[in-house]
């Protein structure tokens, strides 16, 4: 499912439409992420990605009135080169990101196999990732903080109407 | 219990399919939404291999990720904003001004 919305995300012609689906692309991953033993994740997907980031990009479409892609089609001789190079590009990542993926997946369960296994319960402990936020990554939480600060200020600078 | 390779491969797919997206769509709007695509895919693999190697380092990770998506969207926005007001367009081939 998660598939197919972003397939039809990339391929919609509206972008609209690509915003919606890319929502429903978005509940699904949030269920894979519950099938992960990770609620917490999940509610993040759905309250931040969904609700939040998804709502500024319908703001910004209907702003921008923005409900048709491009103006002019390019003539098909220019469409037709990059469109079959993004084909072949894509395809050959698929590839490669599998092959690398897979091996990566292998030691993962050559890993899981040696160490102490995983603990369901601590895995899903919102208490544990808080205290591992806090504690291990502190500083990494408090520069999250000021990126945050510095993209709003820099978001509002640019989008000021200059007088 | 999914092995940890299904995840992965479901990941790189929604990858690709976010690095097509970037690469095909001439709509600047779009191309922001293929990259919201891509970062999920990263958080997908993040996530499977934090459950797998049972650590919560995954989820943290993930966190970060969608906070800095959450900056990063906000000022993609802002650009396209900016831009539209300039060009009236939304299509990349438009904005030129830097090419040589």
């Amino acid at each position: 499912m998660a598939v197919g919305a972003s397939l039809l995300v990339v391929l919609g012609r509206n972008p609209m439409h690509s915003v919606l689906l890319l929502i429903v692309s978005f509940a699904a991953l949030a269920a894979i992420y519950i099938g992960l033993e990770a609620p917490f994740a999940a509610v993040v997907q759905i309250i931040i990605y969904a609700g939040a980031i998804m709502v500024l990009f319908l703001f910004v479409v209907m702003l921008l009135n923005a409900h048709r892609e491009d103006d002019a089609a390019p003539p098909a001789g220019v469409t037709s080169g990059p469109l079959r190079a993004g084909g072949v590009l894509a395809v050959l990542l698929v590839a490669e990101l599998v092959w690398a993926l897979r091996r990566a997946a292998r030691g993962g369960d050559a890993l899981l196999s040696a160490g102490p296994g995983a603990d369901p319960a601590a895995l899903q402990s919102v208490r544990a990732l808080g205290n591992r936020l806090f504690t291990e990554y502190s500083l990494a939480f408090e520069v999250t903080s000021i990126l945050i600060i510095v993209a709003m200020v820099g978001a509002v600078v640019l989008a000021r109407r200059e007088s | 219990m999914v092995p940890l390779g299904h995840y992965l491969i479901l990941s790189a797919i929604l990858f690709a399919t976010g690095t097509m997206g970037v690469f095909l769509r001439r709509n600047v709007i779009t191309v922001l939404l293929s990259i919201e695509v891509m970062l999920n895919a990263v958080n997908l693999a993040f996530i499977a291999f934090g459950r797998t190697l049972g650590s919560v380092d995954g989820q943290v990770i993930m966190f970060f990720v969608v906070t800095v998506a959450a900056a990063e969207a906000a000022i993609g926005l802002a650009l396209v904003i900016a831009l539209f007001r300039h060009r009236e367009s939304l299509n990349p081939d438009v904005f030129t001004s830097l090419k040589w």
